[in-house]
C-alpha cells in the first residue's frame, strides 16, 4: 500500500485550494511561490486544518471524509510532520524531543541520525543542519505512515545548505514512505524529489519528474520558476520548419517547436552563452545588448543582457574580460528553445 | 552654563525628592519601635490570629485561582471566538473596580439577602463574615492580576510548537500539561506573584463582605486597621510584616526571567504567520 490519497477544496484568504494528489513510495514536492497554498496542504494532511470538502487517505485507512464526518485528530493520524524551522519544543533536551512521540527505541533513533552525541543538548545550542536532523528524527520515530516536510531548507544559511540538502537526500532515499515536501525553491524540489507538482493560488499547474517540468513547462510560470528565462512574443512559421518568434525589441528568435500566435519562449540560463561578437557557429539566436548585470556565485556567473539571462563560468568572464555595461551578444540555439502559448491578455 | 546647571540640579532634587516620599514611610514602620519590640509584638493573640486567618486564605484563593484561572485562560488565549475581546475586557474589569463597589457587588451575590442567598440559606450555607467570604473577596479582586498575565503567556506561545506535539502523538490535554505550561511559567509565576500581592494587601471588599472577626475573618491587613486605635505597635509590627513580605513578592516577579531561562526556540515568532 503506503499511499497517501487526497482529493481536497478549502478557501483561503484569497483563493480556493483544490487539489487531487496521490503519492506513492516517493518523494513528492509541491513547489510554488510563497502564499499559493502549500503548507495548507501539510496541515490538511497532518489535521492541523480541516478542509471544506474532500477525502484523505493514508494506506487505505480514512483520515478525513467530509461526506460521511470522519475527521480524524492529528495525534490519530500516524503523520510524521517536519515544520518550517523544526518547532523544537526548546525547554527539552534532544533525547527528550525524540521521546516525545513515545517511540520505542529512542537511543537507537538517535544513532540512526548521528545526534547521539547531541542527546542531552537543547535545540538552542544546535546549528540549522542538526536542528533539521533532530527535527527529521523525532517525526520519523513514532513510525510515521507519511512524511511531511514544511520548507525545509529554509531555515539555514546559504554556507550549509548544500550540505544538508544533500544530507536530507540520503535520509530521504533510504525512507519506504510517501514523503510529501513543501519548497518554493525548485532547485531544492528538483534535488530531493522525485516528481515535482507547481502549485500557484491553489491549484496544481503541473506534475512531472524535475527533468520534465524543465524540459517541457506547460506554463509560463512553471518555465519561470524552474530557472528558464521567459521571452513574450509572436510566433508564425520560419524558414527550414522553425518557428520565428518576433519579439518585445523587435528582434526575431527561432526555435524547434511548433506554434502560432501569442507564445512565450523559454531557454534557460546555461543553454545561453555570451561572446563579444555574433560568433559564427550552430547558434541561430544572437541578442546583442550591455550587460545590466553580473553577478558571480561560486564558479560561475550569472549575466544579465538586455531581457536574457545567462549562465557562464568565471574562467569565460575573466577571459572575454566582462564587465557590466559593455554591449556583447548572447547566444542560444533554436534547439534549445521551448515555446509556450499564452493566452492574450 | 549657568540655567544648564540649574536644570540639572532641579532633576536631581526632584528625584531624591520622590524617592524620599516613597520610602519615608516605610522606613518610619522600623524606625519608630526598635525592632526587638517590634518582634514581640507578633506574638501577641491579634497577630497571630490575624496572620493565620492570613496564610489560610490566601493559601485557599490562590489555590483555586491557579486550579481555574489557569484553564480558563488557556482556552481564552488559544481560541478565537466572537465576544472574544469582550471577554478579556469582562475579565479585567474588578481591576479597576473600587474595592467598595466590589464588596457590595459580592454582598448583592452571596449575602444572605443577595442573588444566591436564597440558594445558599437552602442549603443551609452561609457565605457572608465567614472565612469564606474572605477566600471569595480575595479570590475575586487577586483573579483577573492572574488571569491577565496567564492568557497573555499562552497567547504568546508559538502555536507551532501546540501543533507539532499533536502530530507527535499526544492529545490536547497532554499537549497543554507538557508543551503550554512549561512554556507559559514564566508568565504564569509572574501572574501569580501578582494575584499573591494583591490578595495579601486585600482589605476593602473583605471589610464589605467578611467584616473583621478576630480569628476568623480578620485578615493582616484588617488587623491593621483593627489596632490603629488600641495598640499601635502591634499595627506597626503587623505593617513591617507585610512591608517585607511585598517585597519579597516584588523580588520574585523581578528575579523570574532570571530562573526561568529563555523559552525562544527557533527563530521567530511570527512563523507560524508564515507561508500557507
Amino acid at each position: 500500500m503506503d499511499t497517501l490519497d487526497l482529493d481536497i477544496a478549502l478557501t483561503l484568504r484569497s483563493f480556493r485550494l483544490e487539489l487531487a494528489l496521490r503519492v506513492g513510495r516517493e518523494t513528492f514536492a509541491l513547489v510554488g511561490p510563497s502564499g499559493a497554498g502549500k503548507t495548507s496542504v501539510l496541515r490538511l494532511v497532518a489535521g492541523l486544518v480541516r478542509p471544506e470538502r474532500g477525502r484523505i487517505a493514508l494506506d487505505g485507512s480514512v483520515l478525513f471524509d467530509a461526506s460521511v464526518g470522519i475527521d480524524r485528530p492529528p495525534e490519530e493520524r500516524r503523520v510524521g510532520f517536519v515544520f518550517q524551522e523544526y518547532a523544537l519544543f526548546p525547554h527539552m533536551s534532544v533525547e527528550q524531543n525524540v521521546g516525545y512521540a513515545g517511540g520505542t527505541n529512542v537511543p537507537e533513533v538517535l544513532e540512526r541520525f548521528h545526534i547521539a552525541p547531541l542527546a542531552k543538548a537543547r535545540p538552542a545550542e544546535l546549528s540549522g543542519g542538526e536542528r533539521q536532523r533532530v527535527g527529521l528524527a523525532r517525526a520519523l520515530a513514532r513510525d510515521p505512515g507519511v512524511l511531511l516536510l514544511d520548507e525545509p531548507m529554509s531555515a539555514l544559511d546559504t554556507h550549509t545548505r548544500a550540505g544538508v540538502r544533500a544530507e536530507l537526500k540520503s535520509i530521504l532515499d533510504r525512507l519506504e514512505l510517501p514523503v510529501l515536501l513543501v519548497t518554493h525553491d525548485f532547485q531544492d524540489a528538483a534535488v530531493l524529489a522525485d516528481r515535482v507538482g507547481v502549485l500557484v493560488d491553489g491549484r496544481l499547474l503541473q506534475v512531472g519528474t524535475p527533468a520534465e517540468l524543465v524540459a517541457a513547462p506547460r506554463d509560463p510560470f512553471v518555465g519561470s520558476f524552474t530557472g528558464a528565462n521567459i521571452l513574450s512574443g509572436r510566433a508564425r512559421p520560419g524558414p527550414d520548419g522553425l518557428t520565428a518568434v518576433s519579439v518585445a525589441d523587435g528582434s526575431v528568435l527561432y526555435s524547434v517547436d511548433r506554434a502560432e500566435g501569442l507564445v512565450h519562449v523559454a531557454v534557460y540560463p546555461w543553454e545561453v552563452s555570451i561572446a563579444r561578437e555574433a560568433p559564427d557557429d550552430s547558434a541561430l539566436n544572437h541578442v546583442r545588448a550591455p550587460i545590466t548585470s553580473l553577478v558571480r556565485v561560486g564558479n560561475r556567473a550569472r549575466i544579465q543582457v538586455g531581457a536574457l539571462v545567462a549562465e557562464v563560468t568565471t574562467a569565460s568572464v575573466e577571459r572575454l574580460d566582462l564587465e557590466e555595461g559593455e554591449v556583447v551578444v548572447a547566444s542560444f540555439k533554436a534547439a534549445a528553445t521551448r515555446l509556450v502559448t499564452r493566452n492574450p491578455s | 552654563m549657568i540655567r544648564r546647571r540649574l536644570f540639572a540640579i532641579a532633576l536631581v532634587c526632584a528625584a531624591v525628592l520622590a524617592l524620599a516620599f516613597l520610602l519615608l514611610p516605610l522606613v518610619a514602620i522600623f524606625l519608630r519601635v526598635p525592632p526587638g519590640d517590634l518582634a514581640a509584638q507578633l506574638g501577641s493573640d491579634v497577630a497571630v490570629d490575624a496572620i493565620l486567618v492570613t496564610l489560610k486564605t490566601t493559601l485557599i484563593s490562590q489555590a483555586l485561582i491557579l486550579l481555574v484561572g489557569t484553564p480558563a485562560a488557556y482556552l481564552i488565549a488559544s481560541r478565537n471566538f466572537r465576544g472574544r475581546a469582550l471577554v478579556i475586557t469582562l475579565v479585567e474589569l474588578p481591576l479597576v473596580l473600587p474595592p467598595a463597589v466590589a464588596g457590595i457587588a459580592l454582598l448583592a451575590a452571596f449575602g444572605r439577602l443577595g442573588l444566591l442567598g436564597g440558594t445558599f440559606d437552602a442549603l443551609g450555607v452561609t457565605v457572608s463574615f465567614t472565612q469564606t467570604a474572605v477566600v471569595l473577596a480575595v479570590t475575586y479582586v487577586a483573579s483577573p492580576f492572574y488571569l491577565r498575565l496567564a492568557i497573555a503567556s499562552f497567547e504568546a506561545l508559538d502555536r507551532t510548537l501546540l501543533d507539532a506535539s499533536r502530530t507527535l502523538g499526544a492529545g490536547p490535554a497532554r499537549t497543554f500539561v507538557r508543551i503550554a505550561l512549561p512554556l507559559a511559567s514564566r508568565g504564569l509565576a509572574a501572574g501569580a506573584a501578582l494575584s499573591l500581592a494583591r490578595g495579601i494587601g486585600e482589605f476593602g471588599a473583605t471589610i464589605m463582605f467578611a467584616g473583621s472577626l478576630q480569628g476568623v475573618t480578620q485578615t493582616v491587613s484588617l488587623a491593621i486597621y483593627a489596632q490603629l486605635d488600641l495598640e499601635f505597635d502591634v499595627a506597626l509590627a503587623l505593617g513591617a510584616v507585610l512591608v517585607l513580605v511585598s517585597a519579597a513578592i516584588l523580588l520574585l516577579v523581578k528575579l523570574i526571567p532570571a530562573w526561568t531561562r529563555s523559552t525562544s526556540t527557533s527563530l521567530s515568532p511570527f512563523a507560524r504567520f508564515g507561508s500557507s
